[in-house]
């Protein structure tokens, strides 16, 4: 640390705590309550990054949020490092470790420096411009620049911190803790209102807290002093909650906001570990009070970003605050009066100040007789022309200007100076509020916009409304809130207030130069490197609206959303166009205020949290033998059991064979189940479904196919009547919920006069389904008393029955066309029901059998799988299933459409099955199916929806879907591959059993 | 992310509803008696006005009740929640 940089006495830290930290590589100390930007510039570090563009070495600008050049890498594991952290933000801390960014091999030596020299020839644009042509070297152009493109590194590896989201409900929210939110806050919980302040510094107070002048005094006191008792007495509010390190992120519509705490961020390294690093506070607030303050204006004039050009309010921050010395050495250049309460607090503090640069003609206010009551000199109506100094600044030139301000004139000064303080005015935060939907309006007075209309119970007070003057901010801020609250609070009446008044305000968007325009660099955006000449150049090619130039430019468009820019693009863009800036209007500002960890955004939901997992009741038996799983929606399915390194193929063909030959077991307990009751449920039935019913007698089961009101399939399944007014609708897996949401829609809206109660069972019951040759004689040993004839117990019908007197339905129902019984029973009772008919079925060799087997047993025998043979645009018709469509029936979902001009057309394309020539060949699903391979453009005519190699078969088999596929039965069609094109012929969706012999066996 | 007062359980946060388009449209009584055209009319035609729509809503995470409710599209503001089958209490 450099001594002579930090003055021994100051309010705010601590220097007998000295904290360690390494920049760069090289380890430096600075002092608890220091920022990693105070307590670089403590140790004379200025220069800590390399700009976007020319990479022109950058230094410290600010002390907030608003700050665009110093942004670092923050830590170097491949986990936690995290890029462009804001220096000016980031507490120390001991065990920080931060590098530079943007810059190789060293932020001192940066070869991209070479870019700077050739700047005339990379204006704005100049990527869109160079590398449009020629075409094809696109994929040369875009390793380069995608390799220079970025600042700093993303971590490599998962995130380890822990990050939290939580709600909070207040009737008051106020945003920004400085001296008008700090009064707002204290009214509404003095008044019984239920409110929270928040801020995203450590500390209370904004920059009231550190003004310290005469000029500047409430009661008698300084306002600082008066400050810190208010901030005293908000203890003992028992309505008021304060969030400190918390910035608000995002202000959506009906006042639901967004704010990140930063909880360890600030600790040092070994006490951070095992705790929530950072919180998202997800608020709702009854009202909502903004006072966020203004953001000091940088001046736009030639070489403008040297490091040691720092904004002159933070100069002042920088003194009295952290009791740093920018420099020894200080020049301020303003065009407002808050540049000389700088001055002041330099000179007060022993620094030097060799002149301040005021581009007014003379003015004299309470402030600036008191600078020149110190002897600082003053430049009036003056304007620094160029600055010097490659790393650091070494001196400016300063010349008078002209009457109209548009040209220098005289004789140019040379004036020595290791740090240059620049002030262009103040511009309000007025984001939130335009977040929140608020429409701003233009003030000529101090050029700024302001909030105007909103639509949600909120305002915004003190210089965030555009109230700069002390006695203007405390009046207007507790007359504004005493409205809004409609309350009063009486500490705040009568208050005796001394403020200095800017009497003279002068304005230059762009400041003239000695030089010629072309051959200066004004630097408007510091992150992205945008300077005045690319927005004029953008105007004369063409851009006029704000929006396209700050694309164009991308002025505006880092990692700090042009805060400290936008208003002087704006600028410039009107004095050029002769358009009022009112007019011109702004760029929208996009949440979030400043940029959020994705941690922060996912919160908790990482993982195993990310999604919901869905388990049957026998997972836990498929685990143990050794199942692999499918995602099926959210639930994990067993896909197959290999048995001593079987692949998938291998596996599939095994279990295929066993369950046709002998017996398979199926966990079918993730198939949708509604449970239908009331006095309508065979009416409702027969509106949702194509087919009749009224007519199914209780105790058996019937296939049914629901249409879209288009006429599309869109689910099917099995549902059996339990009883005169009680049914178990069956749903595929995946469109349980979407049935289950259409049918209440229908029962509530369109059909309200049905007595009929929908209620998902889905998790209620686990379904254990056996199939195969022996399937009987396994369920006749699992539940012995129940008569299995086909008489008593025929395909299709379901019967009660008891196991180790657990109630349970059997249904007799079959998707792989074999003979086969599905067991519902209560989730848990469903693993050991499993166990029982697995150990029952062991004589015969039962197999369990997964998802994939289940779908090679179902195409063999035709069946359909809503979703992979029907993609939303087949109707019952295209599916060769006219028999499933009543005739007799009025009206059911779709049916109108079944007969709209498109869905009676002949020729569309149906489902259909495919046998390759080569009986080993497998088609692959999704392939496109031609019929004149050789012709250009060659014309598909449809595609392969389903296709296995059936080992029952012993031969490949497909579904598909072909135009005018019904009417091509037999007929030969190819199907291109990329190296071969494959013979097919199209036949019957059914390969096995087409009489159905299995089943009823 | 606006809160709607569901009429059944009361005032919620939006992420416990789901839009479900255009409100008032009834499902014809006898759709075999209609045109290619008027079929179609009722199947595929829905306004997405930017301003005052009258809305279906449903209660996904709460209640699952559907309901109607008036909504500016263009700032979310709700003028009114009414039950299905209610008369909307504003034109």
């Amino acid at each position: 640390m450099n001594k002579n940089l930090r003055i021994a006495n100051n309010k705010f830290i601590d220097q007998t705590t000295r904290i360690s930290f390494k920049f760069d590589g090289k380890t430096l100390y600075g002092f608890k309550g220091d920022t990693l930007a105070s307590a670089l510039l403590a140790n004379n570090i200025h220069l800590v990054g390399r700009s976007f563009k020319y990479h022109r070495p950058r230094g410290i600008m600010g002390c907030g949020s608003e700050e665009p050049n110093a942004i670092v890498q923050v830590g170097n594991d491949a986990s936690m490092t995290e890029p462009n952290s804001r220096a000016t933000e980031i507490e120390l801390y001991e065990g920080l470790e931060v590098s530079s960014q943007n810059c190789w091999p060293s932020v001192n030596f940066d070869v991209g420096a070479v870019n700077n020299f050739f700047s005339p020839l990379i204006p704005a644009a100049f990527y869109y411009k160079t590398f449009m042509w020629p075409t094809n070297f696109w994929k040369l152009y875009e390793f380069f620049i995608r390799k220079s493109a970025g600042l700093g590194k993303s971590p490599t590896e998962p995130d380890k911190d822990i990050y939290d989201h939580r709600y909070l409900h207040c009737e008051v929210l106020v945003v920004g803790g400085g001296i008008s939110g700090i009064m707002a806050a204290k009214t509404a919980a003095k008044n019984s209102l239920n409110t929270v302040l928040i801020d995203d510094k450590n500390i209370l107070g904004g920059t009231t807290l550190f003004q310290e002048n005469e000029c500047f005094k409430i009661n008698n006191s300084y306002s600082n002093d008066w400050l810190k008792k208010e901030i005293e007495s908000l203890k003992s509010l028992k309505n008021l909650t304060i969030k400190k390190r918390t910035s608000l992120a995002a202000y959506h519509s009906y006042n639901y906001l967004l704010a990140r705490e930063n909880l360890t961020d600030h600790l040092d390294l070994n006490e951070k570990k095992d705790k929530i690093r950072q919180r998202l506070w997800k608020i709702r607030a009854k009202k909502v009070i903004i006072a966020t303050g203004a953001m000091e204006r940088p001046l736009i004039f030639n070489n403008n970003d040297r490091p040691g050009i720092i904004l002159s309010y933070s100069v002042k921050k920088y003194i009295d605050y952290y009791g740093v010395k920018c420099g020894q050495k200080v020049s301020l250049f303003t065009n407002n009066d808050t540049a000389y309460e700088t001055a002041i607090s330099l000179s007060n503090s022993g620094v030097s100040v060799n002149s301040v640069v005021d581009i007014r003609d003379k003015t004299n206010s309470l402030i600036v007789k008191q600078a020149e009551k110190l002897g600082i000199k003053i430049h009036w109506k003056s304007s620094v022309v160029n600055t010097n100094g490659y790393k650091k600044i070494n001196s400016i030139e300063i010349m008078k200007l002209s009457d109209d301000g548009t040209a220098v004139v005289e004789k140019k000064i040379k004036e020595k100076c290791d740090c240059l303080g620049i002030s262009g005015g103040w511009t309000p935060r007025v984001h939130l509020f335009t977040q929140s939907g608020g429409k701003l309006k233009f003030r000529d007075e101090g050029n700024v916009f302001l909030p105007d209309k909103t639509e949600l119970d909120q305002i915004s007070i003190g210089s965030c409304n555009g109230d700069f003057e002390l006695d203007e901010v405390i009046k207007n801020s507790i007359n504004l809130t005493n409205k809004f609250l409609k309350v009063s609070n009486n500490d705040y009446e009568n208050l005796e207030i001394v403020s200095s008044k800017e009497i003279d305000k002068k304005n230059i968007w762009l400041l003239p130069s000695d030089k010629p325009f072309g051959k200066t660099k004004a630097f408007l955006d510091f992150q992205n490197d945008s300077t005045a000449n690319d927005i004029k150049l953008a105007l004369r090619e063409g851009f006029k609206s704000i929006e396209h130039v700050k694309r164009y430019t991308t002025t505006g468009m880092a990692t700090d959303q042009g805060k400290l820019s936008n208003m002087h693009a704006l600028g410039i863009i009107a004095e050029t166009t002769g358009v009022k800036i009112g007019k011109l209007g702004t760029t929208t500002f996009r949440p979030p205020y400043t940029p959020l960890t994705f941690g922060t955004i996912v919160g908790r939901n990482v993982g195993e949290f990310f999604d919901v997992i869905r388990k049957t009741p026998m997972h836990d038996w498929h685990i143990e033998n050794k199942a692999e799983f499918e995602n099926v929606g959210q639930w994990k399915r067993a896909w197959y059991y290999p048995i001593n390194n079987e692949n998938m193929h291998e596996a599939v063909q095994r279990e295929s064979k066993a369950a046709r030959d002998s017996a398979g077991i199926l966990d079918a307990s993730t198939l949708g189940k509604i449970d239908i009751q009331g006095s309508d449920s065979s009416e409702f039935l027969n509106r949702v479904y194509t087919n009749a019913w009224s007519k199914l007698d209780i105790g058996k089961c019937r296939y049914g196919l629901m249409l879209n009101e288009d006429g599309m399939v869109y689910d099917d399944g099995v549902t059996t009547r339990l009883s005169e007014n009680h049914y178990l609708m069956t749903t595929t897996t995946g469109g349980a919920a979407n049935v289950l949401s259409k049918l209440e829609d229908y029962l509530q809206t369109e059909w309200p006069e049905l007595d009929v109660y929908l209620t998902s069972v889905t998790d209620h019951y686990g379904t254990v389904s056996i199939c195969g040759p022996n399937s009987k004689k396994i369920l006749s040993k699992v539940i012995p008393n129940l008569d299995l004839s086909n008489k008593e117990f025929p395909h299709m019908s379901f019967k009660n029955a008891l196991i180790d007197n657990i109630r349970c339905r059997v249904m007799r129902i079959s998707f792989t066309g074999e003979h086969s019984y599905e067991i519902n029973i209560q989730s848990s009772f469903a693993k050991s029901v499993w166990e029982k008919c697995f150990e029952a079925g062991k004589e015969f060799n039962i197999t369990p059998y997964g998802t994939e087997t289940m779908h090679l047993l179902r195409a063999e025998k035709g069946f359909i799988i809503a979703g992979q043979d029907t993609d939303g645009t087949m109707t019952p018709v295209d599916l060769q299933m006219d028999w499933i469509i009543s005739k007799k029936k009025y009206d059911f979902i779709g049916k109108r459409s079944l007969y709209r001009s498109d869905t009676i057309r002949e020729d569309r394309k149906q489902l259909v099955g495919l046998l390759t020539e080569d009986p080993k060949e497998i088609l692959e699903e999704g392939a496109q199916i031609v019929a004149e391979p050789n012709k250009q453009p060659i014309e598909m005519l449809g595609h392969v929806t389903s296709s296995y190699f059936s080992p029952n078969l012993n031969k490949s088999i497909a579904i598909a879907v072909v135009k005018n596929g019904k009417k091509l039965k037999g007929q030969k069609m190819f199907v291109p591959m990329r190296n071969k094109t494959i013979n097919v012929t199209i036949t019957d969706t059914v390969f096995l059993d087409k009489e159905n012999k299995r089943l009823n066996a | 992310m606006f809160l709607i007062n569901c009429p059944y359980c009361g005032e919620r946060d939006q992420s416990e509803f789901t839009a479900g388009g255009e409100a008032h449209i009834v499902r014809p009584k006898q759709p075999t008696e209609l045109s290619d055209n008027q079929w179609a009319e009722f199947l595929f035609m829905r306004k997405n006005i930017k301003g005052v729509q009258f809305e279906r809503w449903n209660h996904t995470h709460g209640c699952r009740k559907w309901f109607n409710m008036v909504r500016d599209t263009s700032n979310d503001k709700i003028y009114a929640v009414y039950k299905m089958g209610e008369k909307p209490p504003i034109k």
